[in-house]
């Protein structure tokens, strides 16, 4: 054998495993699932899917669960990328002050991220359901004691946007640390000498110098709360119900549930897949469009 | 200004107790709540235990009981866990190596390749790969779903792209006069990737596993459509949402499960804590 075949024997040695389970569970299923979603699919094994071209987007956009589900999962979105935002930038402006312990309330803020969405998604239900009552009932607020938050459609999906944001946050903070440490002290200080106040130095000098974690932290939020599935199945498992013109519709069933419950709940399979792909078409360009916007923020300032 | 300062950070500091405890409050409602009896949880959800003593006879109850398969979940989380960390890690480092260090189209096109699984969701793969796992069971006999193998080799595929990004821009920067040397000293390439380039890319492992090891742990979704839930294998969110979807809520039991679900990761996470702070604002920023 020369050099140059056990060189290339090499690299496709060396390239095999990573690239064939990657083909297998990733690019082979994407392109059967761009078929299955213009054919009746079953799932069944031995059935052969019939072609039927568009049928199964038209039915999704006439379907009045699946627009439901497509607005209520761009408000969670938007709802979420500001609180996990806000929230984050907040803790991360904190634990890079003179505090003592600063590390230890960063570890702290950040542990909810290790907690799995579904079994943050229990610890929230039993929150929501018996601890925020008992609260109530122990300081003697009626209000409190009956907040089913749970119960009523608007306010569940902010309980969606609360468990979400207590798991995420501490992540992205951890990006805002590392963004907020690069700012250059002397800039600080010089504006300090200069008269500067604590908001104009924050406006003028520190939101500019790190334009460029913003970025990543909204397209980090905003990809992982389109795709939220986790902490929905287990916190409202997409209840509770709510009336959209004049259809009964599952109030937090966001897309990803949607995708699921078309295919196994209403054993839907081909329909479940076109919807799934037009999911993937909307979040890339909704993300695609969010980094472009944002470079381009980032180099006006 | 010096006592203005004092003040400021005074204020500052408070802010942040207040922010940790209200952070840290569904922990403790966790804790107090796992060593409650039903009864107790229900007439009493926070106030502090009776007696201690009940969160040992919960964790006995969660441990033993057949419904919920406890233990061999842990055993079937730390296995496939361990197994998905390694390969991803070693198959993702030698895919990115060769990848780098050949220059040609097939090589640009493949990492191309593995860049768009960066964008592709879950979502839109995941039906029809139960649907070939199925078809390769029928047209080989190799079972996927319900099996250690499947599994893992789905994670390897789920993982890689993400890893075989970050390695292929850590492996760019390590010069290549390195691995010239080496071969004038008599070194064959798999020599050279195992004895000089795994040892350099150590930091970026740590962080690859740290990433995918919360992942890998504490993913629902697809070990739902891969094992099933309540099959013979599952992970620990399986069996938790097995038991806490089938039976009527027993919360007392359910938060000794989530507590115990938990607390493997949070006390990893004490341990190892500088590493993955490092690893993962290292990863999060690229």
């Amino acid at each position: 054998m020369n050099r140059y075949t056990k060189d290339k024997l090499i690299f496709w040695l060396f390239l095999a495993p990573a690239l064939l389970s990657f083909l297998l569970v990733v690019i082979v299923p994407f392109f059967m699932g761009l078929y299955y979603s213009f054919t009746d699919w079953t799932a069944v094994a031995g059935e052969t899917p019939n072609f039927l071209g568009f049928a199964n987007y038209a039915n999704m956009f006439s379907d009045i669960a699946f627009r439901y589900s497509f607005l209520r999962t761009f408000l969670f979105t938007l709802l979420s990328v500001i609180s996990i935002n806000f929230i984050s930038l907040t803790f991360a402006f904190l634990v890079t002050r003179e505090i003592k312990f600063k590390n230890f309330y960063r570890a702290g803020f950040f542990i909810p991220n290790l907690i799995g969405g579904l079994v943050l998604g229990y610890i929230w239900q039993f929150i929501f359901k018996s601890v925020v009552p008992a609260i109530g009932g122990l300081l003697g607020i009626d209000f409190i004691e009956q907040l089913l938050i749970l119960a009523e459609p608007n306010l569940t999906l902010f309980g969606l946007i609360f468990a979400f944001t207590w798991q995420y946050a501490g992540y992205i903070m951890m990006i805002y640390i590392a963004a907020l440490l690069n700012v250059p002290q002397e800039l600080l200080e010089a504006s300090e000498i200069d008269g500067a106040n604590f908001l104009q130095k924050l406006w003028n000098i520190t939101i500019p110098m790190i334009a460029q974690a913003f970025t990543i932290t909204s397209f980090l939020t905003l990809v992982n709360s389109f795709k939220q599935y986790d902490i929905i199945i287990a916190l409202t498992n997409g209840g509770p119900a709510d009336i959209y013109q004049d259809h009964i519709v599952n109030s937090t069933e966001l897309l990803a549930v949607h995708i699921y419950n078309v295919a196994f709940k209403y054993n839907n399979m081909a329909e479940g897949q076109a919807r799934a792909i037009v999911f993937f078409i909307v979040l890339s360009f909704v993300s695609i469009g969010q980094v472009y916007f944002s470079k381009k923020r980032e180099v006006e300032m | 200004m010096a006592r203005k300062r004092k003040i400021i950070t005074l204020i500052l500091t408070l802010i942040t107790i207040v922010l940790f405890i209200i952070t840290m409050s569904p922990f403790f409602i966790v804790i107090i709540n796992s060593a409650k009896a039903s009864l107790e949880i229900i007439t009493n959800p926070i106030s502090m235990p009776d007696h201690w003593g009940q969160l040992v006879e919960n964790i006995k109850t969660i441990w033993s009981k057949p419904t919920i398969r406890y233990s061999s979940s842990v055993f079937s989380s730390v296995i496939i866990t361990l197994f998905s960390l390694t390969t991803i890690t070693l198959f993702s480092a030698m895919a990115a190596w060769v990848l780098v260090r050949t220059k040609s189209k097939i090589s640009t096109i493949i990492f191309l390749l593995f860049l768009s699984g960066l964008i592709i969701p879950f979502q839109v793969v995941m039906f029809p790969l139960v649907a070939l796992f199925r078809i390769i069971k029928e047209t080989t006999g190799v079972s996927m779903l319900r099996t250690y193998h499947g599994m893992i080799m789905a994670y390897i595929g789920f993982g890689a792209p993400l890893a075989v990004f970050m390695f292929h821009g850590f492996i760019k920067s390590i010069p290549k006069e390195l691995e010239e040397a080496a071969t004038i000293d008599g070194c064959s390439k798999p020599q050279i990737f195992f004895k000089i380039i795994m040892p350099i890319l150590k930091p970026i492992v740590v962080t690859i596993i740290i990433l995918n090891g919360i992942w890998i742990w504490n993913d629902f979704l697809l070990p739902s459509l891969v094992l099933g839930v309540g099959q013979d294998i599952q992970t620990i969110p399986l069996a938790i949402r097995n038991f806490a979807g089938s039976f009527v809520k027993k919360w007392d039991l359910i938060m000794t499960a989530v507590l115990m679900a938990a607390a493997p990761v949070i006390v990893g996470f004490l341990f190892a804590q500088k590493h993955i702070i490092k690893g993962m604002v290292s990863g999060s920023i690229k």
